[in-house]
């Protein structure tokens, strides 16, 4: 009977665990696209757990009933070729789990990788998120301002953040607001995401980039609009602007703190062209014209 | 040429000092041991010119070993840096190297390995084989593998080891990211044990396929040399993909082509997807042998045969067939939409159906037989509901969606310790513990091998469970450091202590092979077990020629027939045997490759041109070679099998 302890043990230590739940950023979602996220994973979570118990408990019974002992010792187990029947079910139940599985995340992949439901009427706030080192540039087209290791946007409002990278592959993730998605540097990738609540959410990258990966994070903060506007406002009229030699120094840098400045790098230093080839059909729905950008990226393209 | 000392130097790290004089030390030691006992021609004789499919996979088995504790010791120093916040333990160089060569070491020379060692052993034995097809070829595998293995490792004396990842994405990977040699070692290390690998993979499915005995149909292959069957297969189709991208790598890092760099046309994603064009099927591969070994053991201690034998084939091989198909799960977030990404995850989810159709055998294997719990027998059995863990959160991560939020973070890292540890490390424990008296003539003690079983399934627990709830805190993987505030402290510790748990129950099991061969009483009939296959239906240890008869196989469970049916196995005179010579060209071959990859590690074209011929020389010295073997006279192999015992005859 030794081998039980342990076992349960695990399904013990399993319970203690789970009161943590509100300080596992994951599943304390501030925004739609990590809440279907979060709802996702518990699903999921909970179907599993459904298919351990299965597993477990038939597990038990077997080595409780079936070990050798005293008593049935000189007992000769059958031959048993298998069960056409009983060996149909356990492939037919998974194909039914993973089914229902496969739905659940096509549409739930569709939900997070547009403009959440809710908020469609609304026209996105366009970022351009750029990593370099291990800093992480915030340009915003539509205001006409930089910043480095930080990023404001309204609450309520869609965010689409554009990302790419000056150098290694990296992973922008905000958790609390959405999911993360490669920044590269031959291709820009695209990031829905809309904060319900204000406050500061800690923001980093996720993909190994070298020495000073674990300290590349930013703070990503969501405001009332109004505040939104003031902060613009001060940044146009007290922030020095980007120039191409700063800009260029700034790259250079390994690590810098925050940084504000009241012009972008987009101009003298255009993001890469967009991940066309696998863009999704949604994307191509969304209305590019009316965005400030949209003119310099497209001829970007054409080069 | 200018000959630059600095270069070779690694710096600072009062660590990388001490594995220096280790390695000196061990070094000196085992030269000094050779010329006092006087064992170098033994050493020659024996085994560094055997051709023999055992020896071959003892030695794989003993390199793994090795492998394993150097695996261990990067895991352990990476747990001790991240038990706390704010650890100074190692900096971020080198926990960045740390990092890279543990999963290098434990999947590509550690985990696969010991499998292939394992096979090596195993596989013509349960096929009633002399040998495997290509006994020369075996050699030349396994010395281009250790060849390999040997350096990567010298690299964290001699350079620095590398430091992108062990996948190594690109352009991090590139020269102008990482500009030490570490990762010229990577693409050089991996490709000369990598050829060898592939050259098992041609040689196995081979032999499986021409050189069973008699009566041995398909169906009637015991499950782990099915498995073998499958895995060499996936081999001969993955391999190559490692071979082109490898080379594409030096191309790029050693002579300045563009194919991954970020200017001029390179494509950084491209090497992602070699990368795991060949990186997803090779946890298959080293998962499947596993698959087979647990099939053996449960089947052997139920006192059963295997339940639903065709479907565990059929469910081998649609793995095989997905593992194929999944490789793109490893970068859903590369923005590639919808479409793509629902399409793998299908896929990626798919395998846990024939994967669950193993799970459910396996359990109605257990079904009404009489269950003992033997060392091998309670690895197997843990495997069962550890391993569950690590498929559902697999299926979890299959979730494009869901991965958004787990991509490279420690629930990650979780899933993956969760599905190889039990689906490759405790397999080949298993099958270690279990086929050893085979190979030695004698088991292991049992009540230490148990003491090493509960201190590494409940440490593994310890170490590995708290990584999914550091995942879902947003913890991510390979950062060497992280502030107190973040919350992620003590999770790491227990992580830790589960670590240290771990290093204790794999030093007990060094310690009972030690123990076992000085007090363990020697095996009489080959059969300790009472076990099924025909790899038990010969002697302990195994004479060269392993049968004496060739056997003739009438159903799935030869021996067992044999012993409880009374159905005759070996009905032939005993007639002289072919065997093939000995040879020391793989090893020669072995050595210049080794200073071949050595020189281009380190851009020193002309060594490396000469090395290169060397390998040219060697290779026509192979192939211009005129040698048919030798013949064991009939009268002397009856001798060595009265010696033995008889039995066969």
């Amino acid at each position: 009977m030794n081998k039980k302890g342990p076992l349960y043990a695990m399904f013990f230590s399993l319970f203690l665990l789970l009161p943590g739940c509100s300080s596992l950023t994951v599943l304390n979602p501030q925004g739609p696209a990590a809440k279907t996220l979060s709802d996702t994973i518990i699903l999921s979570i909970l179907v599993m757990l459904g298919v351990l118990a299965v597993v477990y408990i038939l597990y038990i019974i077997m080595l409780v009933k079936y070990r050798a002992k005293k008593s049935n010792e000189g007992y000769i187990p059958p031959h048993e070729e298998g069960n056409i029947w009983l060996e149909a079910t356990w492939i037919a139940i998974p194909i039914i789990i993973v089914a229902f599985l496969s739905v659940v995340t096509v549409k739930t992949t569709h939900a997070v990788e547009n403009v959440p439901a809710d908020y469609k009427d609304q026209k996105p706030l366009v970022i351009y998120a750029s990593s370099s080192n291990w800093k992480w540039h915030f340009s915003y087209p539509e205001e006409g301002i930089e910043t480095v290791n930080y990023v404001n946007f309204p609450v309520n409002r869609p965010v689409e953040f554009r990302l790419y990278s000056f150098g290694p592959i990296t992973s922008f993730w905000i958790p609390q607001l959405a999911g993360q998605k490669y920044a590269m540097s031959d291709m820009t990738t695209y990031l829905n995401l809309v904060a319900e609540t204000q406050g500061d959410f800690l923001g980093r990258n996720t993909n190994f980039s070298g020495k000073g990966y674990a300290q590349m994070e930013f703070t990503a903060t969501s405001m009332s609009s109004d505040d939104y506007d003031k902060w613009v406002k001060d940044v146009k009229s007290t922030a020095s602007q980007l120039t191409e030699d700063k800009f260029k120094s700034l790259l250079a840098a390994a690590h810098v703190g925050r940084e504000t400045f009241s012009s972008t790098h987009l101009t003298f230093s255009p993001p890469p062209a967009e991940h066309s080839e696998h863009m999704d059909m949604d994307h191509s729905n969304m209305d590019h014209s009316n965005m400030e950008m949209s003119t310099d990226e497209h001829s970007h393209q054409s080069n | 040429m200018n000959f630059d000392l600095e270069k070779f130097k690694v710096h600072g790290e009062p660590l990388i000092y001490g594995a220096m004089i280790s390695i000196a030390l061990v070094s000196i030691g085992i030269v000094v041991g050779l010329t006092v006992f006087r064992k170098w021609g033994w050493l020659w004789r024996e085994w560094l010119t055997t051709v023999d499919h055992k020896r071959i996979g003892v030695m794989y088995i003993l390199a793994a070993l090795l492998m394993l504790f150097r695996g261990g010791i990067d895991a352990l120093m990476m747990r001790l840096q991240t038990a706390a916040p704010d650890m100074k333990f190692l900096d971020a160089q080198h926990y960045n190297e740390v990092f890279t060569t543990h999963g290098l070491i434990m999947i590509l020379f550690m985990a696969m390995p010991f499998i292939i060692g394992l096979m090596n052993v195993v596989v013509p034995l349960q096929i009633g084989a002399r040998d495997v097809a290509f006994p020369r070829l075996n050699a030349v595998s396994f010395w281009l593998f250790f060849f390999g293995a040997m350096l990567l490792n010298i690299s964290f004396v001699i350079g620095g080891s590398p430091d992108a990842g062990w996948s190594a994405y690109f352009p991090l990977a590139s020269l102008e990211f990482s500009p030490t040699v570490g990762n010229n070692y990577y693409s050089l290390a991996l490709q000369i044990s990598g050829i060898g690998t592939l050259m098992t993979g041609v040689n196995f499915i081979v032999t499986i396929l021409k050189m069973r005995a008699p009566g041995m149909k398909l169906m009637r292959m015991p499950m782990f040399t099915w498995s073998v069957l499958i895995t060499n297969v996936i081999i001969v189709f993955a391999f190559p993909v490692l071979t082109v991208a490898l080379a594409l790598m030096m191309f790029d890092r050693l002579f300045g082509s563009q194919f991954f760099t970020m200017a001029n046309g390179g494509m950084d994603m491209l090497w992602a997807n070699l990368f795991w064009v060949w990186g997803h099927p090779e946890v298959y591969i080293v998962i499947l042998p596993a698959f087979g070994i647990y099939s053996e053991i449960i089947a052997t201690f139920s006192k059963k045969n295997l339940y639903g034998y065709t479907s565990m084939v059929a469910s081998m091989l649609i793995i095989s067939l997905l593992s194929f198909l999944v490789w793109a799960h490893h970068f859903y977030t590369m923005g590639q939409g919808v479409m793509v990404n629902g399409f793998f995850s299908i896929t990626t989810m798919a395998i846990a159906v024939p994967t669950g159709v193993k799970i459910f055998n396996w359990l109605f294997t257990l079904r009404k037989g009489r269950i003992s719990f033997t060392t091998p027998m309670l690895y197997s059995l843990a495997f069962i509901p550890i391993f569950t863990i690590g498929g559902v959160t697999g299926v979890m991560l299959a979730m494009a969606s869901a991965d958004y939020q787990y991509h490279n973070t420690m629930f990650l890292v979780a899933h993956f310790h969760y599905v190889l540890i039990p689906g490759a490390v405790f397999a080949v424990i298993a099958g270690f513990h279990y086929w050893f008296p085979k190979v030695f003539g004698f088991r292991l003690n049992e009540r230490l091998g148990k003491h090493a079983f509960w201190w590494i399934i409940i440490s593994f627990n310890v170490a590995f469970f708290p990584l999914f709830i550091l995942g879902l805190k947003g913890m991510t993987r390979r950062m060497y450091t992280y502030s107190a505030e973040t919350g992620f402290g003590p999770l790491n510790m227990i992580s830790f202590a589960g670590a240290l748990g771990l290093a204790i129950g794999f030093v007990i099991l060094v310690y009972n092979i030690y123990w076992s061969t000085r007090y363990m009483p020697r095996d009489e009939n080959g059969d300790p077990w009472d076990a099924r296959t025909l790899e038990w239906a010969t002697h302990s240890p195994i004479p060269e020629y392993n049968f004496a008869v060739v056997p003739k196989v009438k159903s799935r469970d030869p021996f067992w027939a044999m012993k409880h049916d009374k159905q005759p196995l070996f009905e032939d005179p005993i007639t002289k045997i072919h065997m093939p010579s000995n040879t020391g060209k793989p090893f020669v071959l072995g050595v210049v490759f080794f200073f071949l990859g050595f020189f281009l590690v380190f851009s020193m074209w002309i060594p490396a041109i000469v090395a290169g011929i060397g390998v040219l020389i060697v290779l026509a010295a192979m192939s211009f070679e005129r040698d048919h073997g030798f013949y064991i006279p009939a009268d002397k192999v009856i001798t060595t099998e009265q010696k033995l015992g008889g039995g066969t005859v």
